[in-house]
């Protein structure tokens, strides 16, 4: 017995040093090797993407993979790009992370906020890459951030919802009550309400990001309670499709979806990656690249509103015209007071317009919506 | 009013998948057989049944091809179970991880796919009744049948013969056997009659409810068919009644948070497990009362000619 289990031991610890020696031996002559060249002209610069979700998700991973081939249709054979899709958020990335870099990549684009941690470990030992995080906030030399003022894209549907609702009820669909998605939903209703004062919003979360029944049954919750128009922070195509099946409007949400709903389908809030990671690694090409922190907009594209049905009334296509031009020339300027919250207290008061902070905190319903935040993250 | 027509009408919805496949696993546990793998031959019926709705055009052609999934997902754990006398509530779970991880696999090619869909008409004449209408006359077929099974299912076991021998096989398998009956392969129709029915409910999820398929989209609701035969006493009246319960605690609280109130999601998605454990407690508790609704060789594996 004491035998055996010593010779278990024995072959337990051959196997651990094998397989160390295995993962030693394959990782430290890669990264060390391109180093020396690090832009040469010859070859091409390596970009590396990793997404959260799958790129057929029709949302958030499938518009940035559209940015990814913007990137090689703008540079060519001067570059190479690749992904790795389905990452999940957590231990698991930073080892895909840390793989990219040993496949030679000099530039990393990490497509989800809880890729953040990770990130910033793998960046620190890789001081000759650069890494640039989606919705992150953390820098070092090597690491910036980027992102789209997405509320922005919340507000112009909101002006739309305003627009055409007949029974002044707009609906939300909503995944978590963190500060990103409570920014969408106030500005949906204020955009709503610069239309029409009338407009309530009525709000369902249903602590998911992408399931589809769940996301089906929470818009049928809403239509069922009066809701006409809804839009939803959550990723898949089923609001769009309930929408369709009542007969009533919604919006497409990070891609264009209008080929879900024919007639549902007032137009979709799209992200537009391409030129931020054109930009991007333009600056890694001319060595130019800088640790920043990009929001971009309506006004630099970021944040496209596109494909508006055709059965739009002209009046209410008009009215967004007129927002979009002003968020063209105010970016940033959803949150510019006076604003109310819900319970009549003022936020902002006239004229200010809310900042970094504010939106970055932001924990409560602008006045129009209905009910309360949930308590906790 | 019309609010609270809409709320039943959606909650129809909701308990119809966990009817069908409550409603499945109540056979295959009536012939003695615990079937812990409603999870996986779901997600595979989903993504199969998705697949065949997509490329023939026809949902109910999708509907057979989940059946069939189902069952044949239902018969690897029937020849495991039955023939190779592994542990029931192992293979199940085996089969659950292991339809979660192939549904994940064969179904990439089908992730934002597009069904054409029309509008569900409901029943003639009757769904312009007020609010009766819009409350029951204004679902998918699928709802329909699914209760019309549970009154098949009900004839079946206490009014035909073929039902009797299907319960004695599931309350004394030894005697059955005794008695000339083949027991394996009585246990293994039903766990292939619970396959296809559980096929259903996922190709229900993905072709009418969703109307996508996505890795993941079972999301537990196998987990709560299984509960609801406990929640139920395995009676299929009860399995009904509990699929609309639990299905309506969710629209309810979709309903509420739209209303303005807050109730905590992750307790209600706890309910149907927390009132399966009351009920388990409840009946447990009583020699008699076990005796009477537990099929007596649940989950017991059976060597024939032992």
């Amino acid at each position: 017995m004491q035998g055996r289990s010593w010779i278990q031991n024995l072959t337990l610890a051959v196997v651990v040093a094998f397989g160390l020696a295995a993962c030693a031996k394959s990782e430290p002559p890669k990264p060390a090797a391109p180093a020396p060249a690090p832009v040469a002209k010859a070859e091409p610069l390596k970009v590396g993407f990793i997404y959260v979700g799958p790129v057929g998700d029709a949302g958030w991973t499938y518009a940035h993979d559209l940015g990814r081939k913007a990137v090689e249709a703008k540079y060519g054979d001067k570059v190479k790009t690749s992904f790795v899709e389905k990452v999940a958020e957590g231990p698991d990335a930073e080892r895909v992370i840390r793989d990219l870099v040993a496949q030679g990549n000099k530039v990393i684009f990490a497509t989800s906020f809880g890729f953040g941690d990770s990130m910033e470990k793998v960046a620190k030992d890789h001081p000759e890459v650069y890494f640039e995080h989606a919705t992150g906030f953390k820098t070092a030399p090597n690491l910036r951030n980027y992102e789209g003022r997405f509320y922005e894209d919340a507000y112009l549907a909101g002006v739309l919802a305003g627009a055409v609702t007949k029974s002044n009820i707009i609906g939300f669909v909503g995944s978590f009550p963190i500060p990103e998605v409570l920014r969408n939903i106030n500005a949906f209703t204020l955009g709503a309400r610069s239309v029409n004062p009338k407009v309530k919003t009525k709000v369902v979360w249903i602590s998911a990001w992408f399931d589809p029944s769940k996301e089906t049954e929470a818009a049928q919750s809403l239509i069922n309670q009066g809701a006409d128009v809804l839009l939803q922070n959550t990723d898949s195509t089923a609001v769009l499709q309930t929408a369709e099946k009542n007969g009533k409007f919604a919006f497409g949400w990070d891609s264009d979806m209008s080929a879900f709903a024919p007639k549902a389908h007032l137009a979709s809030c799209a992200l537009n990656w391409g030129p931020y990671y054109v930009k991007a690694v333009g600056d890694v090409l001319d060595k130019t690249w800088k640790v920043e922190n990009t929001k971009w907009g309506v006004k630099e594209g970021l944040t496209e509103f596109v494909k508006v049905n055709d059965s739009v009334p002209p009046a209410a296509k008009a009215k967004l015209d007129e927002a979009k031009a002003f968020l063209v020339a105010n970016p940033g300027a959803v949150y510019r007071g006076p604003i109310k919250d819900n319970t009549g207290k003022e936020v902002l008061a006239a004229g200010v317009v809310g900042d970094d902070k504010f939106k970055g905190e932001m924990n409560f319903y602008v006045e129009g919506v209905e009910g309360k935040v949930p308590a906790g993250k | 009013m019309n609010e609270i027509a809409l709320l039943v009408a959606a909650t129809l919805a909701a308990g119809t998948p966990l009817a069908l496949a409550g409603l499945g696993l109540l056979v295959n546990e009536r012939a003695g057989v615990v079937n812990l793998g409603a999870e996986g031959m779901m997600a595979i019926a989903a993504v199969t049944g998705f697949a065949a709705a997509y490329l023939t055009g026809s949902d109910w052609l999708g509907f057979a091809a989940g059946a069939a999934a189902g069952a044949a997902a239902a018969s690897i754990f029937g020849w495991l179970a039955l023939w190779l006398y592994t542990n029931q509530y192992a293979t199940g779970l085996a089969l659950s991880l292991f339809g979660a991880g192939f549904s994940a696999f064969v179904g990439t090619g089908y992730v934002g796919k597009n069904l054409e869909r029309t509008t569900i008409s409901g029943i003639p004449g009757l769904r312009d009744l007020p609010l009766l209408g819009p409350a029951l006359f204004r679902q998918h077929a699928m709802v329909y049948l699914s209760i019309a099974l549970m009154a098949a299912i009900a004839w079946f076991f206490y009014r035909t013969r073929a039902g009797l021998v299907l319960r004695s096989v599931g309350e004394a398998p030894d005697s059955a056997h005794a008695l000339g009956y083949p027991v394996r392969r009585i246990r293994m129709a039903a766990v292939l009659a619970g396959g296809a029915l559980c096929g259903v409910s996922g190709a229900y999820l993905s072709i009418i409810y969703a109307p996508m398929w996505v890795e993941g989209m079972i999301a537990g609701r196998g987990w709560i068919a299984l509960a609801l035969t406990v929640f139920a006493t395995w009676r299929p009246a009860r399995v009904l009644l509990g699929a609309y319960l639990f299905g309506g605690v969710t629209m309810l609280q979709l309903h509420l948070q739209g209303m303005g109130v807050q109730v905590p999601l992750q307790f209600m998605s706890m309910l149907p497990y927390l009132s399966t454990v009351v009920v388990l407690v409840v009946i447990s508790r009583d020699p008699l009362w076990i005796r009477l609704n537990m099929p007596a060789s649940l989950g017991k594996t059976f060597h024939p000619g032992s």
